[in-house]
């Protein structure tokens, strides 16, 4: 029994010493040996266990938009001119090429999905530190441009310099060829005859007529060349494949793009290629500037808000059910702690109500140690020993414990369901302040009690 | 163990439904008569709100002005002045020209007073129609969620007492909940124009959560205790008995998360005052609902039985 006890206070130090570390990861720690090494000063965790890599960068809580400012734009995808086959093909890279297009404003974290509502296809698009929603609106609604380039005529090409030119947009020009030369792109695999690239995954590009016409011509002018596929201003070719010698009498077949591709990079290069053989209207349906300074103030209101609310709590404990309160009340600063944590890890985008959510839960993580401290008074009431009554507080407790839990967590699942950013923001923290309130309420409480044999419930006359 | 001196609380169990019945009629009128004033959430529509330093100009004339010049229509323009003079401009959903070509306006109008824009919200109507849409089915299955879980919970129930009773009635109580919150916010939005918002049906979710959480540690207790109390006890002393056994608990309880939303309602910031004004309602609602109204219902309901 007490070295059960010992285990158990073991594994609540090693979680509370974990989420701890996470929530300040800036203590700095370095540990290099065989087994571990572990490297805290990149501003995250570096560790190496056993040759398995991990890098998590835990420098900050992740914060929504309502608390960073930005702005959010919900476009709808105008799906009218593609066939219903295509429709997800053509949403996922209109989402792929707003986040190129968003990633060209240089801020930091922006944020891009699609949604998919009966019908109606939409990209959300989030942009943290940015409050020029006119510019974003038309960088992000034009419709995606796909320019075939050549190498300029006056530049010298050899194997060597490839990646020179790679990274150097001004040593292209013009081929005369853009997306609407073109009808797709598929990924298919290398076939029979070409031992090289037999079973590998390549990009087949489709063109119309007249793109086939126009890129036969490019292709046989630049043999043993690169040519680069440029998307929109970017400023590097999303894809740079050399004219294989086959190619110096013109097309047979569809022109492929080989190369070391697995089947998920040829997937996003051709998606990408299609995008700009695929344009998708969007139209702006919800769009929202939040001020920075709001934020801020909001957050740092909220968490302090928390703090007295978490101490208030703590003293009511301490008065209500004394040596037991104690142990209840450090069980919710742990509580909080492993919260932060998770909230960090996995990460969970922090917003308003998201803290909300959170402050809420240590009210409710409380509610699990009131029943388990009420029925052991209850218990004694009845006639029971001290140490019998703490036991069976614990074990009857846990029937209305678990119950009613069980319709709070509901709740959140549907939320989580329905509900949109916010709301599930909301839905989120509450389920995982449930969670982690039932072990700390009733695993460390309970260890607590059994390892320092606390009492302090006032007896009951 | 049973004293005469226990509390009989369950002896006017008809009067707290009556009690309940009667604070619910104003809220229902209102409900009916005015409903809930939606924010652009539900309805679309833009909000812009603007900064600008303190001065003698009639700011509200001179905001209206802008925006009729360019055929906006305004529904509301709110002016707060304290350190700095904040506009609150509500209006028809409008685009992200239109309001660049307001904003370069009203700079011209407040040159020198170092105006700028705050922040700017467009919901188009469609996505007003579909949170709309989206609350109802998330109540709709909320509801349906929790209260197949209240018969699976409870199934086991001492013979000849049903799951079923237990429940409806912990769902009524919920109902009473829901209703109490929006009754209120009906009424606060006719008089004091308080807006319900996205976050609003947040709230609403989870005081149903928080009601029956609580009707289930009391129903729960009840049925424990129609195990273990003699067989002579009637169902409604068993009620009342369960019902002050865990009158401590359920005070305890409420209190502590009374105590972190007042916390966040003092403290917590504006922007989600309204939902925790909503929530503070509701879990004072849900604590009365769970001894006053689930269960004297099922007590009355387990009478009616034997008495037919």
């Amino acid at each position: 029994m007490f070295k059960n006890n010992f285990f158990k206070l073991g594994i609540i130090f090693a979680v509370v010493v974990i989420s701890f570390l996470i929530v300040l990861p800036r203590i700095p720690i370095k540990v290099d040996n065989k087994f571990l090494k572990l490297d805290t000063s990149v501003g995250g965790y570096y560790i190496n266990l056993f040759g398995g890599k991990v890098q998590k960068d835990l420098r900050e809580l992740k914060k929504g938009l309502d608390l960073k400012g930005g702005i959010k734009i919900v476009l709808k995808a105008d799906m009218t001119k593609i066939a219903a086959a295509d429709q997800d093909k053509a949403l996922e890279s209109a989402k792929n090429i707003i986040e190129q297009r968003v990633n060209l404003l240089g801020v930091s974290e922006p944020y891009v999905t699609t949604q998919k509502l009966g019908d109606e296809r939409r990209v959300i698009v989030e942009i943290p530190g940015i409050d020029n929603v006119n510019e974003a609106v038309s960088l992000i609604g034009q419709t995606a441009q796909l320019t075939y380039k050549k190498l300029k005529s006056d530049l010298e090409w050899s194997q060597e310099k490839y990646y020179d030119y790679l990274i150097k947009p001004e040593s292209w020009d013009d081929a005369g060829i853009t997306g609407a030369d073109m009808k797709g792109a598929e990924v298919v695999t290398g076939g029979q005859g070409d031992i090289q690239n037999q079973g590998k995954p390549q990009i087949q590009l489709k063109f119309t007529n007249d793109g086939r016409d126009k890129f036969s011509e490019l292709a046989k002018q630049n043999v043993g060349k690169p040519i680069a596929l440029f998307l929109d201003q970017g400023q590097m070719p999303i894809s740079a494949p050399t004219i294989s010698p086959e190619l110096a009498n013109g097309l047979t077949g569809d022109p492929v793009i080989t190369g070391n591709f697995t089947f998920e990079t040829a997937k996003r290069l051709a998606i990408q290629i299609r995008s700009g053989a695929l344009p998708v209207p969007v139209e702006v349906l919800e769009q929202n500037t939040i001020g920075a300074t709001l934020g801020d103030e909001s957050i740092h209101r909220s968490f302090f808000a928390g703090l007295v609310g978490l101490l208030i709590v703590f003293l009511f404990l301490l008065f209500k059910y004394r040596g037991l309160g104690l142990l209840a009340g450090a069980s919710l600063i742990f509580y909080s702690i492993i919260v932060l944590a998770i909230f960090k890890f996995i990460p969970v985008v922090l917003t308003l109500p998201g803290i909300a959510g959170f402050v809420l839960s240590i009210g409710m993580a409380t509610d699990a140690n009131i029943l388990i401290f009420e029925r052991t008074r209850e218990e004694i009431i009845w006639g029971k020993p001290r140490n019998l009554a703490i036991k069976l507080g614990f074990e009857r407790a846990w029937n209305s414990i678990k119950d009613s839990n069980a319709s709070s967590l509901i709740t959140s699942f549907i939320l989580f369901q329905f509900g949109s950013g916010p709301v599930r923001g909301f839905a989120l923290t509450l389920a995982i302040g449930i969670a982690v309130s039932l072990f700390t309420s009733i695993f460390v409480v309970r260890t607590f009690v059994e390892v320092f044999n606390v009492w302090g419930v006032k007896h009951a006359k | 163990m049973l004293s005469d001196k226990m509390m009989n609380i369950l002896k006017y169990k008809i009067w707290y439904l009556v009690f309940s019945a009667v604070l619910l009629v104003p809220g229902i009128f209102f409900i009916t008569k005015y409903g809930l004033k939606l924010s652009i959430d539900f309805t679309g529509g833009s909000i812009l709100t603007y900064q600008v330093k303190n001065s003698d100009k009639n700011v509200e004339q001179e905001v209206r002005t802008v925006f009729s010049s360019k055929n906006t229509e305004v529904l509301m323009v709110k002016v707060d002045k304290n350190d700095v003079t904040k506009v609150t401009v509500r209006a028809k959903s409008i685009e992200v020209s239109v309001n660049e070509e307001i904003k370069t306006l009203l700079a011209e109008k407040f040159k020198d007073l170092d105006f700028k824009q705050e922040s700017f919200q467009t919901v188009g109507p469609a996505i007003g129609a579909e949170t709309t849409k989206n609350a109802f089915l998330s109540l709709t299955w909320a509801s349906i969620g929790i209260l197949l879980y209240i018969a699976f919970a409870f199934r086991n129930v001492p013979k000849p007492y049903s799951s079923f009773k237990f429940g409806i009635s912990a769902i009524v109580a919920m109902l009473h909940d829901a209703i109490m919150v929006i009754g209120i916010f009906s009424i606060l939005g006719h008089y004091f124009k308080i807006e319900v918002d996205g976050l609003f049906i947040t709230a609403l979710l989870t005081i149903i959560g928080f009601s029956v959480h609580d009707t289930i540690v009391v129903f729960d207790r009840i049925r424990e205790n129609l195990r273990k109390l003699p067989r002579t006890m009637s169902f409604e002393e068993v009620a009342n008995y369960s019902v002050v056994e865990t009158l401590s608990r359920s005070l305890a309880t409420s209190f502590t998360v009374m105590i972190t939303l007042f916390s966040l309602y003092m403290l917590g910031g504006e922007t989600i005052r309204t939902f925790v004004l909503a929530m503070l309602v509701g879990i004072v609602s849900g604590t009365y609902s769970s001894i006053f109204t689930a269960t004297p219902l099922v007590v009355i309901w387990e009478n009616l039985k034997r008495n037919t």
